[in-house]
């Protein structure tokens, strides 16, 4: 497998690794994928005033997987939770140059992302925020 | 490619030509050039010749006479014509055919044509080391059966299977034993009389030989065995198998073979030394590793091993300059992880974080160690980015939790 430049950096020097207190208010954990498929994605963010303060990701998975993730971090950061809800798997594709097999690491991402969005407002008792466009 | 930079542990793909080999297979191609089919010149005579005397070192090698060995393009080649060719030569004694799960390609995919074409098929299960079941062998062979075909070593797992009582069952029984030996030609003792091996695969560059020349041993004698061409043509090799021979391929084969049999137990063993000091190192080193495949009896090259908690591909990215495969879904084209492991019964886990290491007649303990570090420091940063070794270091046993998969 060849990969991109973004890729390998991600793979290299992943940002974000770590991992949130799980049963804090503030934090919201989305664990997407299975072992048995060869990819098991965590990613957690930290809220405050609506602002995505931290997140962190661990990834099980191949270099694509782990790019995906390392990389929604990075765009989580910063982000209000309604524009969270914007991050497209495409957009990561797009980014990171990834080509048409590991197209399922990128869908893993978002839904990892949508997951640990609605597990922290889930704690909050919100209504879930649409992800509709 | 830096290949100066390049630790090669990837001997069961493919081997180095051995230099040796090289130089005898050069006057081959532009001064002797003859076809070896060329009945009425020198230019053919010569190249016979030199074919012939590659026939008898081929065969002495595994206690046939030269006049068995039928050269083709490879393994894959043999290994079609053995099962092809058997089947439809004995179809009118019988249409069903016997083999295993962890068996090559070349076999299987034969094997299921076969079953398209109207044959039945048994694929007999391994056991988790990767052995089948001696009794339910015998049991499956029936009064139609035509064809057993076992494997030697496993090219995945490097497990062998006792081809020797296998052989002795399929004698028994009356039915022809193939085996596919082209992991262990001119690396395990074989002898096709004591084993009561009827037809047997062999390639060349798994031992130091060229690509692009494999043989078929087809036992002549109690009983002889015969063969439906599936290559038409010129009625080469006793028409078994059509097409102007390889005699620079054919040459390089043999010489090959001769440098195997040199000292075939000392080298084994020098491999099988390294080998095992890889494969300390690692053990010793990391928690959580599982060795696939029948530790004490498997090709002395072989390595393949589980690292708990990380995926192959990405392991791969970060042992840069090191040449190994994985059974990992995303290194393989179907994106399917490894059949042979799954076969194993381990679970698919354990084969998406597989590496098959194997060593050879080239590697040193320098080479072992650097890339025994490589790999060591490489599953500690991924364990340190993986979920599931973090929840595994909780207490939680993942085959408890329920995942979501996609």
């Amino acid at each position: 497998m060849v990969y991109s430049d973004k890729v390998i950096d991600h793979y290299e020097n992943p940002r974000n690794v770590g991992s949130l207190d799980k049963e804090a208010e503030d934090v919201g954990t989305g664990i997407v994928g299975a072992p048995e498929c060869g990819d098991v994605m965590k990613l957690q963010i930290q809220v405050e005033d609506g602002v995505i303060k931290d997140a962190k990701f661990k990834t099980f998975g191949c270099g694509s997987a782990i790019a995906s993730s390392s990389l929604a971090t990075e765009w989580l950061k910063g982000r209000t939770v309604e524009e969270a809800t914007e991050i497209r798997n495409v957009d990561i594709v797009e980014e990171l140059a990834l080509p048409p097999v590991k197209i399922h690491c990128s869908v893993l991402a978002e839904d990892a992302i949508k997951q640990a969005l609605a597990d922290y407002q889930n704690k909050q008792g919100d209504e879930p925020v649409s992800t509709e466009e | 490619m830096e290949q100066d930079m390049q630790i090669y542990l990837d001997y069961q793909a493919t081997t180095p030509v051995d230099p040796r080999v090289l130089e005898a297979m050069m006057p081959w191609f532009t001064q002797s050039f003859g076809n070896a089919a060329s009945r009425n010149h020198a230019f053919g005579w010569e190249a016979e010749k030199a074919v012939d005397q590659a026939r008898k070192t081929l065969g002495a090698a595994i206690g046939a006479s030269g006049r068995e060995i039928v050269f083709t393009s490879g393994a894959t080649e043999s290994n079609n014509i053995a099962i092809l060719g058997v089947a439809r030569m004995y179809a009118p004694k019988g249409k069903h055919v016997i083999t295993c799960s962890t068996e090559h390609k070349a076999v299987l995919d034969p094997m299921h044509a076969l079953e398209n074409e109207g044959w039945e098929l048994t694929v007999l299960g391994v056991d988790e080391q990767g052995h089948i079941n001696l009794d339910e062998l015998r049991s499956a062979i029936r009064e139609d059966t035509t064809l057993v075909s076992i494997m030697h070593g496993n090219n995945e797992i490097g497990t062998l299977h006792p081809i020797g009582e296998i052989g002795a069952i399929c004698r028994e029984k009356g039915v022809l034993f193939h085996t596919d030996a082209t992991q262990s030609l001119g690396k395990e003792d074989i002898n096709v009389q004591d084993m009561n091996i009827d037809l047997l695969s062999g390639s060349a560059h798994k031992m130091y030989g060229p690509k692009g020349v494999g043989m078929l041993y087809v036992r002549r004698r109690n009983p002889r065995v015969r063969i439906a061409p599936v290559m038409h043509g010129g009625g080469h090799e006793r028409g078994m198998r059509s097409g102007t021979l390889n005699v620079p391929g054919i040459v390089g084969f043999a010489k090959a073979m001769e440098l195997c049999l040199e000292d075939r137990e000392g080298e084994q063993a020098k491999i099988a030394a390294i080998r095992n000091r890889l494969q300390e190192r690692l053990s010793s080193s990391l928690s959580h590793v599982h060795v696939n495949g029948d530790e004490n009896n498997r090709l002395a090259c072989s390595l393949n091993i589980s690292f708990e908690f990380v995926e192959g591909e990405s392991m791969l990215m970060g042992m840069h300059g090191i040449a190994v495969s994985s059974g990992s879904a995303c290194t393989s084209a179907s994106l399917e992880p490894s059949y042979v492991l799954r076969a194993l019964g381990v679970g698919d886990e354990l084969a998406h974080s597989s590496i098959r290491f194997s060593v050879g007649r080239f590697t040193t303990e320098e080479e072992v160690d650097r890339a025994a570090d490589l790999t060591i420091s490489t599953v500690k940063k991924l364990r340190e980015m993986s979920p599931l070794y973090e929840m595994a270091m909780e207490g939680i046993d993942l085959s408890t939790v329920k995942w979501s998969g996609h």
